[in-house]
Formats: structure tokens, sequence, C-alpha cells
């Protein structure tokens, strides 16, 4: 679900930023408030989330079976990483895999990092924790069952449902961040339709090997999860019906609203969302040379080259937001800078296997 | 070799780059970030249809991997990771996008194709130059330059403890797909009912180590503060080179620069 640069628009990239910078802040406040920081005690779950970070990047390394379909996938973790440290610690610690992932792997873009982090740790972490994991953990469903069993069932239960949801509102994101960006040509809701039932089972797979985790660690050292085992001292601000009728009805108004927009009106939201660009476009068709562009001086010599060099009849430039794009001069000069670019590249790797053989 | 050595590896491969030397390795991380953020900001936000200009984008790059005498055919293998979902977006254009706008002789390119082209050099430009960014300067410095502008110290310290740690916990899920491997041979991925107990076994390993580090952290003066002494001298270059490089990016934005060189050959 790593986001590339080259899928947003700059606009969108900053916007996201600023988002996911905000809930950082607040992380960062919430977690010196929890705790306590004296003068000189810097945050005492520090390495443990780290470690944890470190855990789950370590974790997406290992490939597991998805069952009847013969592939494998990994896990994501912010569900994983919510369970143990909390939404604020686990949100920055999600933070560091996917800065380290980014800046490691090219897996996921320097711009889109903002947009990375509120599509996986957001939705993980806060929507995982504040939703599902702690209403469940706190409320006294399964009770007959015995205290440990019930854990375990609840513990099954909010991974499963906590993981599916995270990844159904991260992907939704990633839908919504390209197709503002306006980056493909692909009709929101078919590329909604595309993203969101794949990440249905990928996010089962993953509610399923979180579970498993969080069961194991409940089994051998309950004391490091959240919130677990807390049915008796208070109850949650939602209680566990609550939560059940508000997920329903979030399923419905989602579900609901997927099936107009994919039946009847697949691209009224696109319509909706980029205004009247087919308008523009048809207007942009039509428009003259005097009329796009940067009025510059240079763009005016980028236009008379363009008169003098019109050898292509019926063709005209689609978008006053690129002048010239495609001109014979133009494609000219992309070709001259392309050839230095190439033999750059190639000088640089010469010059880089003559020092490797002197050095040996 | 596993997954997990293989991303050892290649974070290995990363720092050694990093820890060159080269007039390139010598600016600032703080002048270097802004003009990687700059450059990519700046190569994303082109029209899609403005393919020649981007193009030209590319010498920014390239120039910076000869500068810094590391080959670009390094950065290319991270393509396999971030290319296929801009692949995938970028092959649907042709089919839904076919105004014809422009014409070599008498064939006519829609602009699905031009989009489809322009999507993925924008993929692989930007990953060409955050790519040299890191193997530029070493992950420390970038801490100490962000650190510098009050980056919050909670986050610079989590990133570099996360960063450290992982090479330790990759080595040990290494042991541990090997070993599972090595008794299930011919076997995809681990099977779903050691899922828990596997994952949940490297967790336990990993607490304890933490415990540990956190320990001997602390009998050493920790205080939630990293400091980092930086060897290097930057050079006084870093800024104006950037600047001016800066210039030249955001020139490639605003006007036709592709069409000015063309022009000099074409009439």
């Amino acid at each position: 679900m790593h986001m590339a640069d080259a899928l947003l628009a700059p606009a969108v990239g900053g916007v996201m930023y600023a988002a996911s910078a905000g809930v950082a802040a607040l992380s960062i406040v919430k977690l010196k408030k929890e705790n306590d920081l004296e003068l000189n005690n810097g945050i005492k779950e520090l390495p443990k989330m780290a470690i944890l970070a470190a855990l789950v990047f370590a974790g997406q390394m290992i490939n597991f079976t998805i069952p009847g379909t013969g592939s494998s996938g990994h896990i994501c973790g912010g569900m994983l990483l919510t369970g143990l440290l909390g939404p604020y610690a686990g949100f920055l610690s999600m933070i560091a895999v996917l800065l380290v992932q980014c800046l490691f792997f090219a897996d996921g873009g320097l711009l889109a990092l903002g947009a990375n982090i509120w599509n996986m740790a957001f939705y993980g972490c806060f929507v995982g924790y504040f939703l599902i994991w702690r209403p469940f953990m706190r409320s006294k469903a399964f009770a007959g069952a015995g205290e440990k069993a019930a854990n375990r069932l609840k513990i099954i239960i909010a991974s499963i449902l906590g993981c599916v949801i995270s990844l159904q509102l991260g992907a939704f994101s990633v839908v919504l961040e390209t197709s503002i960006s306006g980056i493909t040509e692909l009709p929101f809701g078919t590329f909604m339709l595309l993203m969101q039932p794949i990440h249905l089972a990928i996010g089962f797979v993953e509610g399923l090997i979180t579970a498993a985790v969080l069961v194991f660690v409940n089994e051998a050292r309950p004391e490091m999860l959240r919130d677990v085992g807390t049915a008796r001292e208070g109850e949650g601000k939602l209680s566990f019906k609550g939560t059940l009728i508000v997920l329903g009805i979030v399923t419905l108004v989602v579900a609901g609203g997927l099936s107009l927009f994919a039946s009847s009106h697949p691209d009224g939201l696109e319509w909706a969302l980029f205004g009247n660009a087919e308008e523009g476009y048809a207007e942009n068709m039509g428009l003259d040379e005097e009329n796009y562009g940067v009025s510059s001086e240079i763009a005016d010599t980028a236009g008379n080259i363009q008169n003098n060099t019109s050898f292509l009849p019926d063709y005209a430039l689609p978008d006053n937001d690129s002048p010239a794009g495609t001109t014979l001069s133009g494609i000219v000069g992309a070709a001259i800078v392309a050839g230095i670019a190439a033999l750059l590249c190639i000088a640089g790797g010469i010059i880089h296997k003559k020092r490797k053989r002197a050095q040996t | 070799m596993t997954k997990a050595e293989k991303a050892r590896n290649e974070i290995g491969a990363v720092e050694r780059l990093a820890a060159g030397d080269s007039p390139l390795h010598r600016i600032s991380p703080l002048a270097g970030l802004f003009l990687t953020v700059l450059f990519i900001a700046v190569t994303v936000s082109f029209h899609k249809y403005n393919i020649t200009s981007l193009i030209v984008m590319v010498i920014v790059p390239v120039l910076g991997y000869f500068i810094s005498g590391i080959p670009v055919s390094t950065c290319f293998i991270k393509l396999r990771i971030v290319m296929p979902l801009v692949c995938a977006l970028g092959l649907i254009n042709p089919f839904l996008d076919k105004n014809i706008i422009m014409r070599v002789g008498s064939v006519g390119i829609s602009g699905g194709v031009i989009s489809m082209i322009t999507l993925m050099l924008k993929g692989i430009f930007c990953l060409m130059m955050s790519f040299l960014y890191i193997a530029t300067n070493p992950i420390d410095e970038i801490c100490a330059g962000l650190r510098k502008i009050h980056f919050p110290k909670v986050l610079t310290a989590l990133f570099l403890l996360t960063y450290r740690y992982i090479s330790v916990l990759l080595g040990e899920v290494a042991v541990m797909t090997e070993a599972y491997q090595l008794r299930s041979p011919g076997q995809r991925g681990i099977k779903k009912a050691a899922w828990g107990s596997f994952l949940g076994q490297l967790l336990l390993r990993s607490m304890d180590r933490a415990q540990n580090l956190y320990d001997s952290m602390n009998l050493r003066g920790f205080s939630g503060e990293f400091y980092t002494v930086s060897r290097k001298k930057y050079s006084s270059w870093s800024w104006p080179a950037v600047i001016l490089t800066g210039a030249f990016i955001i020139a490639v934005r605003v006007f036709n620069v592709a069409g000015l060189i063309g022009s000099v050959f074409v009439r």
C-alpha cells in the first residue's frame, strides 16, 4: 500500500504531510503526559517503541502463506503496535518504520511519506485503538467463558476487525489521494472497486496474523498488552453493543455509497471532485496559442518557435499547463538532455569500474 | 539468501555508499534534504503531457550520481518495489485517454501513452533523487541536521534507535526463517499454524534484547537525548550550490528549457 511520489500531486502530498504532522505532534504531547516527564527523564517507553518498530519492520520481511491462494503476504503492523503500545506510541513507531522503508528501501517516496503515514499508521493506530481495540477489551463480552478464554476471543475479534477496517480505510485513502492528484485516467469508482476487495483479503490475513501474535503474547506475557483484563475496572466510552451498532451503520453507509458510485454513476464523484475538468479540456482543445502558458518573453519565443515549426497540422496543446510540451524543438531539446544524461551515466559507470580496478 | 538477509545487505550497501567522500558527500544534510524535496515536488508537479520538460529534469540526479561517483545502476534495483503500482496505474491510461495529441510522421500518439510515460518517468526520477540523498548522507548526520531545526527529539531518537535495531533484528529473523525453511523444504512462506508462535518468539526475543539495551543505555547515562558529534566539515558551498540547482529546477518548471535547447538546432 506504500504510495510512490509519482502518484501524488505536491498539494495533496503537502496536505497529507500537515495532517500526519498534526497527529504526530498530538502523539508526542500525549506520550509525554503519559510518561509524566521529569526534567531529566526521557520517554521511558522509547527502547520498547524502537524495538517494536524494528520488529514490525522485520516482521514485514517474513512472508506468510495465504491459505487457499498459494501466494504469500506480509503484515502491515499498525494494529499490532497499537495493541502493544497504545495509539500514540504506536503511531510514532509506525512513523519510524515508514521512514526507514522510505529512505533505505525506496518503499514509498519522500513526498508521499505524509500520505503513507496517514494511510497506514493513522487508521491502524487511532481508528484501530479507539474504535475497536479499547471498546472490545473493556467490554464484558464472552464473560461466561471465563476470563482467559474471553480475553482470547476478544483479542482475536478485535485484531481481525481492526486490520480489515484500517486497511479498507487506508486503501480508500490511496484511491482518494491518487484521484484528487489527477494521476490516473481511471474513474474513481472503478479504481475503488479494484482496490477495496484486494485489501479486504489482505486485511483479513493480516488480522489473523496479528491475532495469532497477540494471543501468543497474551499467553506468555499478558502484562504487555494494552487494556487487556480491564473489563471490570471501567467501562469504555462506547459499550460493546454501541460499537457494534456504530460499525454496522458505518458498513451500511459505506456499502450503500460504494454501490451507488459503482453502478449508476461511475464518474459521478470524479466529476464532483475535479469540477468540470472535461469541459475545461474541451475548451482548451480549441485554445489559441497566445492564451496559454506563462506570459514571459521566453514563452513568447517558444510560442513563435512553435508557430514556425508547426509541421503538425491538427496538433493543439490540450492543457494550458504544458506550454509547448510536445513541440519539435521541445522534443529535440529533451532528446539532447537525455543524451547528455545517458553519456554521464556511462562515463560514471566507467570511472567507477576503473576506480574499483585500481583499488584491487 | 533469505529476504531478511537481503534487506540487511541492502542497508549495509547504502551505509557504505554514504560513508564515501565526494563533493556531494560534503554538502550539509539539511541543504541536501531541501534540494531533494524541492526536486521531488517540482518533478511530480509537471503536467501529465509535458514530457519534454520533464525529461530535462533527469540531468539533476544524473549529475549528482556523476559527481558523487555512485553508479546510477545502484538505484535501479530499488525500482522493483515502487514501480509495480505506478506502472499498473500508468498502463491503464493509454486505454482510457485516446485523444491524439502529437504525431510523429503518420503515427499518432495518444495522450494516454504520453501520460503513462510521464508517470513512469516521475516515479523513476523521484526515486533516483531520494536514493542519491540517502546514499550521500549518513543517517546520524541527517538526524543531527534535523535536530538543528528543532525536529522533535522523540522522533529522531526513536528513528535512530529503530534504525540501529533493525539490522540486529533482521539477523534474528534470518536465523529463524532459515531454521524454519530447513525443516520444511519446498514450502512457500510459513504455515498458518506457526504464524503466532513464530512472530511471538521473535517478539519475546526482541523484548529481551530491548530490556538489555535499555538497561545498558541507562547505565551509560541515557537521558532521552542522542548526542551526535559530526566529524565531517560541510562544504561552505552547500547552500549556494543548492540554491543554484534549485533555481535551475524551478527554471525548468517555469520555462520551456527543452524547447529553448532544441530551438538552437531546429529552425
